[in-house]
């Protein structure tokens, strides 16, 4: 008992540190994605032709290629980007990113490109009638759309909304490719010093475990208290 | 610009890459499904034990990052028997798709419909025999959409097995980059194959679906 | 006769290839309570929903209380706060309660302050009967209070007409009456009303004037009494002979 305690205590402030960044990175990359996924969805259903195409290219592109291949085209890639401008005598040094921001916008889009699906397929389980009744009360089509529209589908989102959480929460865990200090970094920088690899990585497996878990029961109870009678859909991250 | 010709030359050597990729991919799968219908089986139709085992298991797994699932049995295994980064790969990535495929087939059975059951046992049939000619057809060709799902989420999460070195898709690319000096056109391309790769996937299993569909009813309206 | 509050001249409306309005003129004088009927596929909905402009007319004109709403740079959602809409399938916002139904629009399209809506939609649906039932969320109430709360909700805006796009075709029988008795008494208290509607008992009870509509024309109209007893259209003769077979007598009593 006493040694698993010292384990613990060896390992914890490591740890410790690193499961803040991890949902620190969690927390930034959900909110950044809700705000490019909710206009995304709107605009792939209400948005004129052009506007419909570019938030499709975008949904399908990163919903398509792996969230790792995305990072590396953010982190390594975007610089090559800087310099070709900057030999065209531009400035390009905003898009030399800091690893902890390319992780923030890599996971964000990537995890809004999934949440402007979740989104869109809210908005379109929500019956035609809905707007139409709007607009006979004298709502405009953009009055209709957030007095009516939004709030139905994000209450329909909810499920499908923290299936995403978990997910984010767990694939945070790619950023350690490009040595961004989360908590499995901090596991593997530990294993180099101690070297005790497997103790140290089902820790880290199970606090992952126990984050996820946790978020799943918070959403489920959030989900509870803002259910409303008739309003239920079923989703998950496809 | 002037690595072009260098880039262009590489592609075959990515393509290659690709190759090892599309293994992983149907090998994890395949572990998967090998792993998770059994399970599935347990959930529906086993005793209080065996459901809430799978239960807990479908729960665990989906809980950890497929990422450490692969350093558990890569680097963690090591001081026991040393995997291979192709075994280790295949296998984590199988376990991980497992707690998923055991869900989706889960739900196909589940929608089958208990009728189906009590017809088949009405008949005669052992629950191993309903299970296996009467609900088994029918379920896995409803799986078939969540599972083309399933099978673009191995796809690209097959690209984590970069991080132990396997000469996949992003491995390689990683090494032309590293070569040419040039991420970005380096990995785009790297991202184009992928995407056509979920994409293949994608139609093919939609096909497959739709090949495999059984009649359905006179739509109600 | 008293003012026209709704005047459509000569409406034509077509949806592809498919005439759906041909040419159908009408006008409804205050106070008035005009029916329509017809078979299916005849326009009926359509001309309800070309008089709020939930659609837009191919050509024609209407007014309504004297403004042309067709005219160019008319504000739509001004008119439509003018003009109830109750719908077939009520329509009820799902996510809000029966009494945020009704204030929704008290409150985003009035700008009326939150203690001020919330009075009048009270009053409202005390005047459909369903005070008690404020609380509830559409999924929680029957088809007939879902319907009840939808004229509420139009009647809030204090429209100068209220259009009945078939009220009570979606709901079981047996809740059909308590629809039609909230119809009968705003009726009574004087509303402007077009009702497309197949329920003859109805008709006969609280309309002053028909209206029967096929193949996107209107194919007579007159007072209720002379449609009923004295149709000219044989058309018109053999449709109310099948629809009183079907729906006949039983509606009489509700």
């Amino acid at each position: 008992m006493e040694g698993i305690l010292e384990f613990w205590n060896m390992i914890w402030p490591e740890l410790g540190k690193g499961l803040l960044t991890t949902l620190q990175i969690s927390v930034v990359a959900l909110s950044l994605g809700l705000l490019t996924g909710i206009p995304a969805a709107l605009a792939r259903v209400y948005g004129p032709a052009w506007l419909r195409w570019l938030a499709t290219a975008y949904i399908e592109l990163f919903r398509g290629t792996p969230l790792l291949v995305q990072l590396f085209v953010i982190y390594y890639g975007l610089p090559d980007i800087a310099r070709l401008l900057e030999s065209m005598g531009m400035s390009g040094q905003f898009l030399v990113l800091d690893r902890m921001v390319a992780a923030y916008i890599a996971l964000g889009l990537n995890s809004g490109a999934y949440q402007a699906e979740y989104f869109r397929s809210a908005i379109q389980a929500i019956n035609v009638g809905q707007i139409m009744a709007a607009r006979a009360l004298g709502m405009s089509q953009l009055q209709a759309i957030i007095n009516i529209v939004l709030p139905q589908s994000v209450r329909l989102a909810i499920p499908a909304w923290s299936n995403e959480v978990a997910y984010m929460v767990k694939y945070t865990s790619v950023v350690f490719i490009i040595s961004v200090p989360d908590l499995l970094a901090r596991g593997q920088f530990i294993i180099s010093k101690y070297y005790n690899p497997m103790e140290i990585l089902i820790t880290v497996g199970i606090i992952y475990l126990i984050v996820v878990l946790g978020i799943a029961t918070g959403m489920g109870k959030l989900e509870e208290k803002l259910r409303i009678p008739g309003l239920e859909i079923e989703a998950k991250r496809v | 610009m002037d690595k072009l010709p260098d880039i262009i030359n590489s592609i075959p050597y990515l393509l290659q890459g690709a190759l090892l990729t599309i293994a992983v991919t149907v090998l994890s799968l395949l572990t998967g499904f090998v792993i998770g219908l059994p399970l599935a089986l347990m959930r529906v139709y086993g005793g209080k034990f065996s459901a809430k085992f799978a239960a807990t298991y479908s729960t665990v797994m989906r809980g950890l990052p497929s990422l450490v699932v692969l350093f558990i049995l890569f680097y963690g295994m090591a001081a026991f028997i040393s995997l291979p980064a192709f075994v280790a790969g295949c296998i984590a990535l199988g376990f991980c798709s497992s707690a998923y495929q055991m869900e989706l087939l889960r739900g196909a059975i589940q929608s089958v419909g208990a009728g189906q059951m009590m017809a088949a046992r009405a008949l005669g049939m052992s629950r191993l025999q309903a299970i296996m000619s009467i609900i088994l057809p029918q379920a896995l060709r409803l799986a078939i959409p969540s599972w083309s799902n399933e099978a673009a989420v191995v796809l690209k999460d097959s690209s984590l097995i970069y991080s132990v070195g396997l000469a996949e898709l992003l491995r390689r690319s990683q090494q032309v980059a590293a070569r040419t000096y040039q991420s970005f056109i380096v990995y785009s391309i790297c991202a184009l194959i992928y995407f056509l790769l979920t994409f293949v996937t994608n139609r093919g299993l939609d096909h497959a679906e739709r090949v495999f569909r059984l009649p359905t009813p006179l739509e109600e309206h | 006769m008293s003012k026209a509050i709704v005047r459509v001249e000569n409406l034509h409306k077509a949806y592809g290839s498919t005439e759906v309005l041909t040419g159908v003129s009408l006008e409804v004088a205050e106070g008035e309570v005009l029916v329509v009927i017809g078979p299916s596929g005849t326009g009926k909905s359509t001309m309800l929903r070309c008089i709020n402009l939930l659609t837009f007319p191919d050509a024609g004109h209407i007014w309504v209380a004297g403004d042309e709403i067709t005219a160019p740079g008319a504000n739509v959602n001004h008119i439509r706060e003018r003009v109830g809409m109750v719908f077939q399938d009520f329509n009820l916002f799902n996510h809000l309660t029966a009494l945020k139904n009704v204030m929704i629009a008290l409150l985003k399209v009035k700008k009326m302050p939150e203690e001020k809506a919330r009075e009048l939609a009270m009053f409202e649906l005390e005047r459909v009967g369903l005070e008690d039932k404020a609380d509830l969320y559409p999924a929680q109430l029957s088809g007939g209070q879902k319907q009840r709360v939808a004229i509420a909700r139009a009647l809030a805006l204090d429209p100068l007409v209220m259009l009945f796009d078939e009220p009570t075709s979606a709901l079981d029988p047996e809740l059909i009456g308590e629809v039609l008795d909230v119809m009968k008494d705003l009726a009574r208290d004087g509303m402007t009303m077009i009702v497309v509607t197949h329920e003859m008992g109805f008709a006969r009870e609280v309309s002053t004037r028909m209206i029967f509509m096929e193949k996107g024309v209107i194919a007579e109209e007159g007072p209720t009494q002379e449609m009923f007893y004295n149709p000219q259209h044989p058309r018109t003769q053999q449709f109310l002979g099948k629809i009183t077979e079907l729906y006949g007598h039983k509606k009489d009593e509700a």
